[in-house]
């Protein structure tokens, strides 16, 4: 069963300028015990989407589609049912978290908060014992609980903020970039972590990135978003090394293979800078920036195609049935 | 917000660049355009404001008095030798909309001029206390070492000095109460609350990486405090100071009611002072003790609101400007 | 002991350091060593890579490099002559010595137009046809044409632009080496390609030098020349890229490659905890606690595990070899070059 399912999502905001379609027809769906990676740059989407998940996008905002969790839609539930399912059902780790603890409170109390907010039965002292589990669980030893966070490296704090997304059981968890700004071991550990929780808690993980050779290697299925669309989704090895969708194949470029003697000297880039929502070009928002353009293409907006098993890819060569 | 720039691929060739040097004119032309137009961002803005634009129309009532007072009122209607004839402390009449003081001078010709002497020794102060304010924050901010220091321990010096007794011992020791000394007392003593100010937001701006840019690029102390530091600083140094005419004139209105100003200049304060001499408050005359007191007021509060609309409009959180 | 850099002209490195090491005292007096003692030589038009985690010390030696901090003790040489911190020299050496910072958006001031953050340089230093020299810059970037970015403000551009006007920025003063930190970790993945071309660019065609100091492996193999991995302070491990990243000799810097994915000769070894902080550096190998030849037994199968924890290691001298600052000497694929006892 999907523990979180999107289905045809949209996302426009209301400006002074105009509306702006951040998010523009999403499908994606997680299980339990998967780990899908969601790659994609600036402006593509993907922030937005996360908003939608918990109903935390701006007043202004229109959202149509369904943002499933657990079977329940998030945006049209009672604001009741709601906040149980913030954090109860589904957790986000936000991009930057690790610079929204707060300064002036100890990790510990920090952790017991949406604890005792979410279950009526807990009392300061089993809450405390959960703390202490939560913390072994992602790697912490238990006195970092009397800590505060300036005294936590920039590793720790984001384990502390996992943690905290875990504070509740819930059955979805949706990490956004959550190994920027961390050192590469530091990464890894960090990765690691979280494929231990979906495994062990029988998780769906969602992984936000640009980086998507650190997706491949770490997420069961990846999809990349481009311009508030999926363009490619499919097995993470599999869509990594053999990509159809052009960005994509740019994108697995753009960090290299050390040791392959085809990057050495040459770094492989994509002219050009990912399109702003509010100025999408006409026809394929790729067309600009793609090597592979052809004339139909400045014109035909293509929807995802099959493109394999379990793949589909949203481009103009990318013929149905051709595998 | 930005197109894709044409070719902004990298062909070989890079010396074979000929450039035309005619981009200078147009970039200050555009640079002067770019100006206007983030001037007129900044009056709408402001416009937008009613407190702010509250405190305008009030401000502009009295400066065009203060500026109008020679016309209006006539210098010689202050001489107290040509006046010696009227009847003192006249309530008001038809030939005297105010009443009369204690020499027999019109209260509203006395008020007109008081306008120009309390917004001159406002705007006098307040100068100085920019100025200095301005140099002393930044410095303590921009130098680590002990002379940023220094300046920041004057300037914790200066602020607890407390200000009727600094007063009184420079008016002393400078000899005369003059308008020169006043403005001088109200500047030096009005400085550090801007020259604090100054050194957070200066601390803040050097913390910021194009300052190790400019650092690194080559560029001297003070070109790093003129490009970098100052046009950051300089808004909120504005605002701040409009707040400070606010306190200033009130300073002033202050000492010259204790009888610590300058006793021939007709402001506010010495109007104030003068009627509870002549025993205003205990006669009855209204019309002589009321006046100057509602004035200032009215013009505190018409600088403040001014000062209070500028600050928000200016908030550098708020974006560019 | 031999000169790095194929491109070197044999009039010797460009840019020398020498024993450098800082220390900074922090509030309670405790004094943090960022740098312990590092030699590095760069030749013209040479591009080296300074490769390691936070807290290694790589920032620290680049903006000593750029006069930016001062040293403990240590030289750092340019052309042979050592650098003076008297207010004109360094002026001047600034016009050497340039900087490319990691986040464009901080690094240019937002009043300022793209012209007057380009001029900037040219300005403090007084050099000469400003406008001329601006319009070479940015297309030298990869703006083009420069006048259609000239007018612009910095939030108007996007990621990618902005890295390019602080690279014409630097490229205004006409400096031989730049030194670039984490140039392209704040962009996006497809721009990153682009500006790593470009600096493969300006080196074939102005004969730049370049440090590179990144955490980012995969950034040296596209463009560095030689590589250089710091821990703690010092450098543990150096050589052409292609020795050291694929043989690496270090138990870190096998570590480091096991982590990136893609690697699959070398196992995943992901080290526990993190690097401690430089104001307790570890007593022998500083590497030692997390190392993992020591974990496993190999340390202590070759005799040396008591070294490892006790006998600290010299400091490696700033020669083009492939050198590994270890205690378990891996099969030698180099000559063993003498390892210098350092003065602590």
């Amino acid at each position: 069963m999907a523990v979180l399912e999107l289905r045809d999502v949209h996302l426009t905001y209301r400006t002074a300028q105009g509306p702006v379609p951040a998010v523009r027809g999403v499908d994606l769906s997680v299980d339990g015990g998967e780990v899908l990676g969601l790659a994609g740059e600036s402006g593509c989407g993907k922030s937005s989407l996360v908003a939608c998940v918990l109903r935390l996008q701006p007043r202004s905002a229109t959202v149509t589609g369904q943002v499933l969790v657990g079977g329940e839609n998030v945006q049209t539930m009672s604001w009741r049912r709601l906040r149980a399912v913030r954090w109860g059902e589904a957790a986000v780790v936000f991009q930057g978290a690790l610079h929204s603890l707060n300064p002036i409170q100890r990790i510990g109390r920090q952790l017991v908060e949406p604890i005792l907010l979410h279950d009526s039965a807990a009392t300061p002292r089993t809450a405390a014992d959960k703390v202490a589990g939560l913390l072994a669980q992602v790697g912490l030893p238990e006195t970092h609980a009397d800590s505060y966070p300036h005294q936590l490296s920039g590793g720790q704090k984001q384990r502390v903020m996992i943690a905290l997304a875990l504070t509740c059981d819930p059955q979805v968890l949706i990490a956004d970039e959550p190994t920027t700004a961390l050192d590469v071991m530091v990464q890894a550990q960090v990765l690691e972590l979280l494929v231990g929780i979906a495994r062990q808690r029988d998780m769906g993980v969602v992984i936000i990135s640009h980086d998507l050779s650190v997706l491949a290697t770490t997420c069961h299925r990846v999809a990349v978003m481009y311009a508030g669309r999926v363009v490619e989704l499919g097995p993470a090895q599999e869509l990594f090394e053999h990509a159809r969708h052009p960005y994509v194949r740019a994108l697995a470029r753009a960090f290299p293979t050390i040791g392959e003697a085809r990057s050495r000297y040459a770094p492989a880039g994509l002219p050009g800078d990912p399109p702003f929502p509010d100025r999408l070009p006409g026809g394929c928002p790729f067309h600009p920036r793609c090597a592979d353009a052809v004339d139909e293409c400045s014109s035909v907006d293509v929807r995802l195609r099959p493109a394999g098993p379990g793949r589909v890819a949203a481009c103009v060569h990318v013929g149905a049935g051709v595998g | 917000m930005s197109t894709q720039p044409a070719g902004n691929d990298d062909d070989p060739g890079v010396d074979a660049v000929a450039v035309a040097t005619t981009p200078v004119p147009s970039q200050r032309a555009v640079a002067r355009a770019r100006r206007a137009a983030s001037l007129r961002r900044f009056v709408r803005a402001y416009a937008s404001r009613r407190a702010g634009m509250l405190g305008l129309a009030i401000l502009l009532v009295f400066t065009l008095l203060a500026l109008l007072a020679p016309v209006l009122f006539p210098a010689e209607m202050l001489d107290i030798i040509e006046t010696v004839d009227n009847d003192a402390l006249a309530p008001p009449s038809g030939e005297f909309w105010l009443g009369t003081d204690e020499n027999g001078r019109s209260v509203l010709a006395v008020l007109v001029w008081g306008a120009r002497a309390s917004l001159i020794v406002g705007l006098a102060a307040s100068l100085i206390s920019m100025l200095l304010g301005t140099l002393i924050g930044i410095g303590s901010g921009h130098f680590r070492g002990p002379f940023g220091s220094a300046l920041q321990r004057l300037t914790d010096w200066f602020l607890v000095i407390p200000f009727i007794p600094l007063v009184v011992v420079l008016a002393a020791v400078l000899g005369q109460r003059g308008l020169g000394t006043i403005v001088l007392v109200l500047g030096v003593t009005s400085w550090p609350g801007t020259a604090r100010l100054v050194r957070a937001q200066t601390l803040s701006v050097e913390g910021r990486p194009y300052l190790e840019r400019a650092k690194a690029l080559g560029g001297s102390d003070w070109q790093q405090m003129s490009r970098h530091v100052l046009p950051n600083v300089m808004p909120l140094v504005v605002a701040n100071t409009t707040l400070t005419v606010a306190i200033v004139i009130l300073s002033e209105t202050t000492l010259a009611f204790l009888g610590l100003g300058d006793p021939f200049l007709d402001s506010w304060g010495t109007m104030l002072d003068k009627a509870t001499d002549a025993g205003a408050a205990s006669t009855g005359a209204w019309w002589y003790l009321l006046p100057p007191g509602v004035c200032v007021i009215f013009v505190v509060l018409a600088f403040t609101l001014i000062g209070r609309a500028l600050e928000a409009v200016l908030d550098p959180r708020l974006g560019r400007d | 002991m031999s000169l790095p850099g194929e491109n070197d002209t044999g009039s010797g490195p460009v840019l020398e350091v020498e024993d450098l090491s800082v220390t900074f005292r922090g509030r309670g007096g405790l004094a943090a060593r960022a740098l312990d003692g590092v030699n590095l030589a760069i030749g013209a038009a040479e591009i080296v890579a300074v490769v390691g985690e936070s807290g290694c010390g790589k920032t620290t030696l680049g903006r000593s490099i750029l006069g930016l901090v001062r040293p403990t003790s240590g030289t750092i040489r340019f052309r042979g002559e050592p650098l003076s911190y008297a207010a004109r020299a360094l002026k001047r050496y600034r016009r050497d010595v340039q900087l490319v910072l990691q986040d464009p958006t901080g690094a240019l001031n937002p009043r300022h137009s793209v012209y007057e953050a380009v001029a900037e340089g040219p300005r403090v230093h007084r050099l000469g046809d400003e406008p001329g020299r601006v319009a070479r810059s940015l297309a030298q970037a990869g703006l083009r044409p420069p006048e259609r970015f000239l007018l612009r403000y910095p939030h108007e551009l996007s990621g990618g632009q902005r890295q390019r006007v602080v690279i014409a920025g630097a490229l205004a003063v006409e400096p031989k080496v730049v030194v670039a930190d984490e140039p392209v970790s704040s962009l996006d993945a497809s721009v990153r390609g682009e500006i790593l071309a470009l600096l493969l660019r300006l080196r074939e065609q102005l004969g730049l030098s370049l440090l590179v100091v990144t955490h980012d492996l995969g950034l040296a193999w596209n463009i560095a020349d030689r590589i250089v991995v710091m821990y703690l302070g010092r450098v543990v491990e150096q050589g052409s890229t292609e020795q050291v990243l694929s043989h690496p000799q270090h138990p870190y810097t096998r570590a480091l490659l096991s982590v990136v994915p893609e690697i699959e000769h070398i196992p995943s070894v992901v080290l526990s905890g993190e690097a401690p902080d430089p104001s307790r550096i570890p007593t022998g190998c500083r590497f030692h606690p997390r190392c993992p030849a020591l974990a496993d037994g190999t340390a202590a199968a070759a005799g040396i595990a008591d070294d490892c924890r006790g006998r600290e290691l010299g400091v490696l001298p700033a020669t083009g070899d492939h050198l590994a600052a270890c205690h378990l000497r891996p099969p030698p694929l180099h000559p063993p070059a003498a390892l210098r006892e350092s003065a602590g």
